[in-house]
């Protein structure tokens, strides 16, 4: 058992080469019990990669894994020689699946350091079982064709000279071996002993042997012999046989035939299987090195700044510079393209994931879904993929848990009994939304209502509520309107890990239902979580940034436009639109001189449809920064929202970034 | 040749251990490992963010990374004082955090072997005594060693505190 860190680089690649095998090794599985049968490539790439697993598991001494994926193999090297008429897919599927969440768990072990110590052996039996029973189903190979054996007994008399007449003996042995079972011969021992020579030419060499070959052929394989000066060839019956036969009996592996392709009506019904791997070239970077070069490109950027803006240079009318240094931008802006989509990654990986799940579940609830998946070519950033797996997986298994009906409640009210899930990505402006939909039952209102009443969660009176805010209340931490837990939901957590995980990388979720109709969770993720286009703006002696996505204008205001309502918030009518006026100075409690609206001026600035205007002193420009996050003990405190982070500008200072969401939500 | 090699690793470990930056606030001397400081540079302009306690001064920028600065007179409930050409920022890295320490000035690194170390005084009054992990004797004076770990991790239970 090997208990070595994973700082081992060869141990690194073992865990991930097994990782991609495995899951590859999946997909092959729940394609080929889609449809119902394994075609001969499938049987293939299944070998092989069970074959790759289990000697590079072996090589790292994991004699665990590397079992399991033996007696797989074994099942599919059977299948592939013998491709035996009947064979159970889903059973199959089952077990073989069984040993793929084996050999995962294990490598997870491995990967936190922990021993390999997982107990297969109930497994391994079943799986030998299973192929036994194959194998007793369909005698091995000889059903195929009714073979008429013939039984022969043959003398070689070789030539005088020729030398070696043991060894040739042999040579004569190995040929015979292809073609006839039930081989004997005298003398035996033609190997080690050196007086079989001897015996060969004075008696010629004697074989005995059983084959469906035809007796012409037979003799002219034999006179294919080196050195043969005569050959007596002789047909017996099985009798005769039983008599020559010498104690030394070559027992012989059952050698497995090849059938023929009359047997072979299975493929006409599975479509040839497109391997999914790709032929691209591909080389597998670490993670840390692309880390860096983000870090470093994001510095240049900022560098790029420094230089091109640098106060030395204010008022100089230099047009050859300007000229370089647009060009200089130009490039800059394309490296940073192409850095940010290197540590982009489609989401294929993650949603095809999830047809295990799907199915898994399906099996055990006993329902029929569909399962569909659209936009899967969509990319995200490394870092976002890792956060959404776990997230997916809980919406979809609430889909089927939750939403999609038993059949007889489906038929009964007029749907397919066949219930549809479908997963969507797509882009939308700076964000990705991941789309789960279902045709199920909907959510439940008045159910969500009473179960947020009893927890305590209803931060407004019900009747203020909107039917989406209902939907939202889901997402609370403890909610679940699941009367009893089950192994797959209702205790209350799946949601709250959505959240949590989405919100880590500064995405959103909302629920939208329709009573009986089904359900729709969406997912919005931003997409570059590095660098965005800001606004600079100053309050006082503090500067703030504004992402430029989320301004829509900017003006000095008229101090008649200003009014204030009931409750002393302040609002600017704006082309027969009201707004609300957000002060930053005060709301950050920066000292600044410019308190009166017009001597200032109002940027209009909406988030998700909302829209604020925040009263700042003046804009000082629009610059391409580089985020960076709050540092930790910072953001321990943060209670109140409003910052997203920190850059900075070209002359080295800091500036913090505003989080026009938060400050919204701190209005209401 | 392994005598050699253990000595060698001693000598290593024995330039850390036992080694306690010293820095003035007001007149009291304090002491830091030395093996958690990061580095040590003079006042800079500070990023101030809002609704933070009143002893997170804010962050600064070093080199690219932004650090959290705490001043260190308003976290011990002292008077706030003009920071001047002296006043020094003692960075520190404790398990990977880092956050710079706003110090009227630095004095020098001291070597305070074990045996001149001892425990504070048991008193559960006090604010500073929660973050004096022991008092160690150089002379005839005393340095006053911080534990770096509650400075930081303390806050939470204070804001909650506050709070209530």
């Amino acid at each position: 058992m090997s208990n070595e860190y994973s700082n081992d680089p060869i141990l690194d690649m073992f865990l991930f080469e097994t990782t991609q095998l495995i899951e590859q090794f999946e997909q092959s599985i729940l394609a080929s019990e889609k449809t119902s049968c394994f075609t001969s490539e499938a049987i293939n790439e299944i070998f092989r990669i069970m074959h790759t697993i289990k000697g590079s598991s072996a090589m790292m001494m994991f004699d665990g894994i590397s079992a399991i994926a033996h007696s797989i193999e074994d099942i599919f090297y059977y299948l592939r020689e013998e491709n035996p008429n009947h064979i159970d897919c889903s059973a199959l599927s089952d077990l073989v699946l069984e040993g793929a969440d084996f050999i995962k768990d294990e490598v997870d072990k491995i990967k936190n350091g922990n021993n390999t110590d997982g107990n297969a052996d109930e497994l391994l039996n079943s799986i030998k079982g299973f192929l036994s029973d194959l194998k007793g189903g369909n005698p091995a190979g000889k059903s195929t064709k009714a073979r008429k054996l013939n039984a022969f007994k043959a003398v070689i008399y070789f030539e005088e000279g020729c030398e070696m007449e043991n060894i040739r003996a042999y040579s004569v042995i190995h040929k015979l071996k292809s073609m006839a079972d039930d081989l004997s011969y005298i003398p035996e021992n033609i190997i080690d002993d050196d007086s079989s020579v001897d015996v060969i030419r004075r008696d010629g060499f004697k074989l005995f042997f059983k084959t469906d070959c035809s007796r012409e052929k037979t003799q002219e394989l034999l006179m294919q012999t080196v050195f043969l000066k005569d050959l007596e060839l002789e047909q017996l019956n099985d009798v005769d046989l039983k008599q020559f036969n010498g104690p030394q009996q070559v027992v012989e592996e059952e050698t497995p035939q090849y059938v023929h392709n009359d047997n072979r009506s299975h493929d006409e019904k599975g479509s040839p299987h497109d391997s999914a791997s790709a032929k691209q070239s591909i080389i597998s970077v670490n993670v840390d090195k692309l880390d860096k070069l983000m870090d470093l490109v994001g510095e240049m950027v900022i560098s790029e700044a420094m230089v091109v803006q640098n106060p030395d240079l204010k008022g100089l009318e230099l047009d050859n510079f300007q000229r370089a240094a647009r060009q200089l931008h130009k490039i800059t802006s394309e490296l940073q393209d192409i850095v940010m989509s290197i540590r982009m990654v489609p989401l294929s990986a993650t949603f095809l994931k999830m047809h295990r799940i799907v199915r898994d579940m399906c099996k055990k609830l006993d329902k029929k879904v569909e399962f569909k998946i659209i936009g899967e070519e969509t990319e995200v950033d490394k870092n976002v993929i890792e956060h959404i797996s776990d997230p997916l997986m809980h919406l979809v298994r609430n889909a089927l848990d939750h939403g999609i009906e038993s059949n007889e409640e489906r038929l009964s009210k007029g749907k397919p009994d066949t219930g549809n899930i479908i997963i969507e990505a797509k882009n939308a402006g700076s964000d990705v939304l991941i789309i789960v939909k279902d045709d199920g039952r909907g959510l439940n209102k008045e159910k969500i209502l009473r179960k947020a009443k009893e927890n305590g969660l209803l931060y407004k009176s019900e009747e203020e509520m909107s039917d989406n805010e209902i939907y939202n209340l889901i997402f609370m931490p403890g909610f679940s309107t699941k009367e009893s837990v089950t192994e797959f939901s209702g205790r209350g957590v799946g949601m709250d890990v959505v959240i949590k995980n989405i919100e880590t990388i500064g995405g959103a979720v909302s629920a939208a239902s329709m009573p009986d109709m089904g359900s729709t969770i969406t997912m919005k993720i931003p997409l570059t979580l590095a660098i965005i286009d800001g606004m600079n703006i100053k309050v006082g002696s503090s500067c703030f940034t504004i992402p430029t996505v989320n301004i829509r204008e900017s003006f000095r205001p008229n101090e008649n436009d200003i009014f204030t309502d009931t409750e002393g918030n302040e609002m600017i009518m704006v082309r027969g639109q009201c707004y609300p006026i957000l002060r930053l100075y005060k709301l950050f409690n920066v000292n600044t001189h410019i308190t009166n609206p017009s001597d200032g001026i109002l940027i209009m600035t909406e988030q998700d449809d909302k829209t604020i205007c925040i009263f700042v002193d003046e804009q000082l420009g629009q610059q391409q920064v580089v985020v960076k996050a709050l540092p930790e003990y910072i953001r321990r405190f943060k209670k109140t929202k409003g910052l997203a982070g920190c850059t900075l500008l070209g002359d080295g200072s800091i500036s913090l970034i505003l989080d026009i969401a938060g400050l919204i939500g701190l209005r209401e | 040749m392994a005598e050699i090699i253990e000595n060698y690793a001693e000598m290593e470990e024995d330039t850390l251990k036992d080694r306690y930056l010293t820095f003035l606030i007001e007149k009291e001397s304090y002491g830091i490992e030395v093996r958690y400081i990061t580095e040590i540079i003079g006042i800079q302009p500070i990023t101030k963010i809002p609704e933070l306690p009143e002893y997170v001064k804010g962050i600064i920028n070093l080199r690219g990374k932004i650090i959290p600065v705490m001043d260190v007179r308003l976290r011990f409930k002292k008077e706030p004082r003009e920071y001047n050409d002296r006043t020094c920022i003692v960075v520190v890295d404790i398990s990977d955090v880092s956050i710079g320490l706003i110090v009227d000035s630095v004095s020098e690194v001291l070597t305070i072997p074990e045996q001149d170390i001892v425990d504070p005084p048991s008193m559960n009054r006090g604010f500073n005594n929660r973050y004096i992990k022991k008092i160690g004797k150089v002379g005839n004076e005393v340095k006053l060693l911080l534990d770096c770990g509650k400075l930081l991790t303390e806050d939470e239970l204070e804001i909650i505190n506050d709070a209530i």
